[in-house]
């Protein structure tokens, strides 16, 4: 049943129309400085398989929202669950996140001021992001365990971005609170990538070398307030690709390789995301707006 | 698996989040539409807000050649760009809409290169125009080949 309301969901944004052709970097851990297009809608599913040391292997999953609220701000609201090899599926929480801008112009460093709320279970294993002395031990009890344990968590992150010469260079910090009197925990996430090809050829064509963007993140956590740094903290080295199709359909996948006996050995991510641009409008229709 | 109770809650809190993100598409639509007669009127005058912005562009971004001038492939892959990331909000035609300015005014076309290639860049965030810097540069050259191709009059089928 549940699947069967999935797959109406997804065939339902599939067969909407949409004139946009998205140019979406390949990262899955890391931000760039681009935010959404005002009044577009990415609809966004991700999942993650994971290998789990002492412990069955798991598949987490995530559904995102993503809508241009104005040129300066982003917001994104996302859905997470699991599913863990010879246990069960479950729902896991929801995350609000937003992006703003805080410079006019492109400048050589472009920051992004990113601030998320985060509502979810112990069971949440999608790694969206590894803070604090987070790892791969983690993971490793039941979802009946961890399930019990919930998370209310503000996360604050600094988001750096260039491009020079057609690469783009990332480099995010972040800070994240749970508000059940923990410490505060840091994390970072780096990422390099680029178009295979600069310049655009004038067909339109699904498998030109310009709709591929390859590239690599780095990501892991930097401890907590009381033990800052790498001891007992995870890391992971993911290549990345995106292929931007014109459809507006754009397709990632990663694979990401624990680089310490603290990481899950392997994190192999994938993506499919679809954007709808005037979304906005016709929200705004909806509501009777016939201007 | 979690009890539907708290099923519930998250599902009710879930929707108003959307709900208040649809209630910001809507906002957000009105003001770009209490906004589109003052955008009319200064297309009207020939004062689009574009215009304003290429005369910010600095000097040396005004004086910077069009690499892809003579590139004879730049206006057709230029046109595709504009189909993918400038129709929705500029028209098919570039003629403008409710949302963003006509392209053929005079003011866009007697720019200079470098001008509309640093608005393009730079974008007019505060104005809800993004920044498209995402796009490669030998696109966003691509784009002002185009954008200079058009003219000032509305293509017919007859002269596309």
């Amino acid at each position: 049943m549940r699947y069967r309301f999935l797959s109406a969901f997804l065939l339902f944004f599939a067969l909407l129309p949409s004139r946009s052709w998205a140019q979406e970097n390949p990262y899955i851990v890391a931000y760039d400085h681009y935010l959404e297009e005002p009044g577009s809608l990415e609809v966004e599913y991700f999942s993650t398989f994971g290998t789990q040391r002492g412990g069955n292997d798991f598949h987490a999953f995530w559904m995102a929202f993503e809508y241009g609220a104005t040129a300066w701000w982003t917001t994104e609201v996302y859905l997470d669950g699991q599913t863990t090899s010879h246990d069960s599926t479950l729902f896991t929480g929801f995350r609000w996140e937003n992006r703003f801008r805080p410079l006019k112009h492109e400048h050589f460093i472009n920051p992004v001021l990113y601030v998320e709320y985060e509502h979810i279970s112990g069971a949440d294993k999608i790694l969206k992001e590894i803070e604090g002395h987070d790892g791969d031990a983690d993971s490793a009890d039941s979802n009946a365990v961890a399930r019990r344990e919930h998370k209310h968590e503000l996360e604050f992150k600094l988001l750096l971005s260039s491009t020079y010469k057609g690469w783009n260079f990332v480099e995010n910090t972040l800070a994240a609170k749970n508000l059940a009197n923990e410490p505060w925990e840091f994390g970072y996430a780096l990422g390099a990538s680029r178009p295979v090809r600069l310049k655009a050829t004038p067909q339109h064509c699904n498998f030109c070398a310009e709709n591929f963007i390859v590239g690599a993140e780095l990501y892991g956590g930097l401890g907590d307030r009381h033990s800052f740094g790498l001891k007992d903290t995870s890391h992971y080295l993911a290549p990345v690709a995106a292929w931007n199709m014109p459809s507006g359909w754009t397709v990632r996948i990663s694979p990401g390789f624990g680089l310490n006996d603290n990481s899950h050995r392997l994190l192999l991510r994938w993506g499919l995301s679809r954007e709808f641009s005037g979304f906005g409008d016709l929200v705004g229709h909806l509501f009777g707006d016939r201007r | 698996m979690m009890s539907p109770g708290k099923t519930w809650i998250t599902g009710l809190c879930t929707s108003a989040v959307l709900l208040f993100v649809s209630g910001v598409s809507v906002s957000d639509g009105r003001q770009e539409s209490s906004g589109s007669n003052e955008t009319r009127a200064k297309v009207n005058k020939g004062k689009v807000s574009g215009e304003s912005e290429l005369d910010k562009a600095p000097q040396k971004a005004r004086a910077r050649r069009n690499p892809l001038e003579n590139d004879p492939d730049a206006v057709a892959a230029g046109k595709k760009l504009f189909g993918m990331h400038c129709v929705e909000c500029h028209g098919e035609s570039a003629e403008g809409t409710r949302r963003a300015p006509n392209l053929r005014e005079p003011e866009v076309q007697d720019a200079p290169p470098g001008a509309i290639f640093w608005v393009l860049t730079n974008g007019i965030v505060w104005h809800g125009m993004p920044v498209w810097s995402k796009l490669p540069e030998p696109q966003r050259w691509q784009l002002v080949t185009y954008i200079k191709s058009l003219g000032t009059k509305p293509q017919t089928p007859s002269n596309r």
